[in-house]
């Protein structure tokens, strides 16, 4: 039997603890989604309007680089969220996201979701709150990439350039 | 009148440890654009025992010498020694003709003490090159599994810096295939890789492992294992059942311990070393300079 969209936020760490009811008005807003592999979520520049809970299969965040192709930056499973952007100003994608493999998720109108946060501060806070863990986590693994931790110049696990 | 040698005089004397050994290349193959794994053979009657994590000395002849670790697994065919391509001498190993001598002392120490995972979860965590040390430690490791000395289970998580960085790929998938859990990625993917994107520490934190009954077994660079172990430790792993491979970027000379070229703080690594546990490096890997 398949659950419904607000035992399925409520199952979803960013929404896990919310009072009950705000997680059924939240689940006014949502709805199933699912991609085939190889299939766009989210392109860059195009408005950014929906919070993806991901719940099944694998999605990649890339941008094109010119004559690199589309570079992957980061891939993203269930359990996790595709896309923060619907949530802060222009409203944009700033990455493409497409599905490596079949991708099941439940899909929040991020435009009503904003408005239900702006209109009751305390569920805005709680929200917030539960955000801005995966932000800082993202950051985190951003610098840590940056630090290109398996070098280059040694030979890895010996000694100096010999 | 000519005086006759004592006949135990006439054979062959062991080499001291300052002597290599000739060793043949016998294959080579290309892991990555600048790593290469040397398959080398002894020469007749040249027994050669270690065990998994230690390292040798490699020469090649008029151009010196390195410290490479052992990327094989004890008495599985020829010795292996994966090497990436950094100076002159890893060109000079790194493009040695298949038949052609490669000088070998060694073993030289610590190893990552695989008789000590009795029903433990043996969790290894390899950043790039630092995967050859631990090959031959995963393949007597699955090989165990089950048995009362052995682990209950082997989790292999791998990063590298991009896919054609990534080594041992179809040892990857026979450990797999063998039971291990396998999961690898890479910081920037290229268009086609359907594999994971992000840093090795995600990986930790989602891996199948019960951290309280797990061993854990890491090398990489060092910037890279300071982060792996932070993961492991916040996961719940114990530090003292943490074990690295600290011998990254230290200058490993005589390989025993009487040079001191590759002394870190209180530690000769070619003798204390290289695999230590740890408490005993956890200082010494946030020191900016030693």
């Amino acid at each position: 039997m398949e659950l419904s969209a607000s035992s399925r936020l409520l199952h979803h760490p960013l929404f896990a603890g919310l009072p009950l009811a705000t997680v059924e008005r939240i689940s006014l807003d949502a709805h199933n989604v699912a991609f085939e592999p190889g299939q766009v979520i989210l392109a860059e520049g195009s408005p950014a309007s929906t919070l993806y809970l991901l719940e099944h299969g694998k999605v990649a965040l890339s941008a094109h680089a010119p004559g690199r192709g589309h570079v992957l930056v980061q891939t993203l499973g269930p359990g996790e969220v595709l896309g923060l952007s619907w949530l802060f100003p222009p409203y944009q994608w700033r990455f493409d996201a497409h599905a490596v493999e079949f991708v099941e998720a439940l899909a929040v109108d991020g435009a009503r979701l904003r408005a239900l946060i702006e209109d009751d501060p305390v569920l805005g806070y709680q929200v917030i709150k539960r955000i801005a863990p995966l932000v800082v986590e993202r950051l985190q693994q951003t610098r840590v990439q940056l630090l290109d931790l398996y070098g280059s110049g040694t030979n890895g696990y010996g000694n100096r350039p010999a | 009148m000519a005086t006759v040698l004592p006949e135990r005089a006439l054979a062959p004397s062991r080499p001291g440890p300052f002597t290599p050994v000739v060793f043949r290349v016998l294959r080579r193959d290309q892991e990555a654009p600048d790593v290469v794994t040397l398959a080398l053979q002894p020469g007749p009657g040249q027994p050669f025992e270690f065990a998994p994590g230690q390292f040798n000395m490699l020469t090649a002849f008029g151009v010196g010498e390195v410290p490479i670790s052992i990327s094989s697994s004890p008495g599985r065919g020829p010795l292996l020694h994966t090497v990436r391509e950094v100076g002159p001498v890893t060109r000079a190993l790194c493009r040695a003709p298949i038949g052609s001598p490669i000088g070998v002392r060694g073993p030289f120490g610590t190893d990552w003490g695989i008789n000590d995972f009795a029903q433990a979860d043996a969790v290894v965590v390899a950043g790039g090159i630092g995967l050859a040390p631990l090959r031959g430690a995963i393949e007597l490791l699955l090989e165990r599994v089950g048995l009362p000395a052995g682990p209950r289970k082997v989790v292999v998580l791998v990063g590298a810096r991009t896919p054609d960085q990534l080594i041992f790929r179809s040892d990857l998938e026979t450990w797999s295939s063998l039971g291990a859990e396998v999961a690898v990625t890479v910081d920037m993917g290229s268009e086609g890789w359907k594999g994971d994107v992000g840093v090795v520490t995600q990986l930790v934190r989602g891996a199948g492992f019960d951290p309280a009954r797990s061993m854990a077994l890491v090398c990489g660079p060092e910037i890279m294992m300071r982060f792996a172990i932070q993961a492991l430790i916040e996961r719940g792993v114990l530090p003292t059942s943490i074990r690295l491979r600290i011998s990254l970027e230290r200058n490993m000379q005589c390989g025993s311990g009487i040079c001191g070229h590759c002394q870190l703080g209180p530690y000769i690594l070619c003798r204390g070393g290289p695999v230590v546990t740890y408490p005993a490096a956890s200082r010494l890997l946030s020191e900016a300079e030693l």
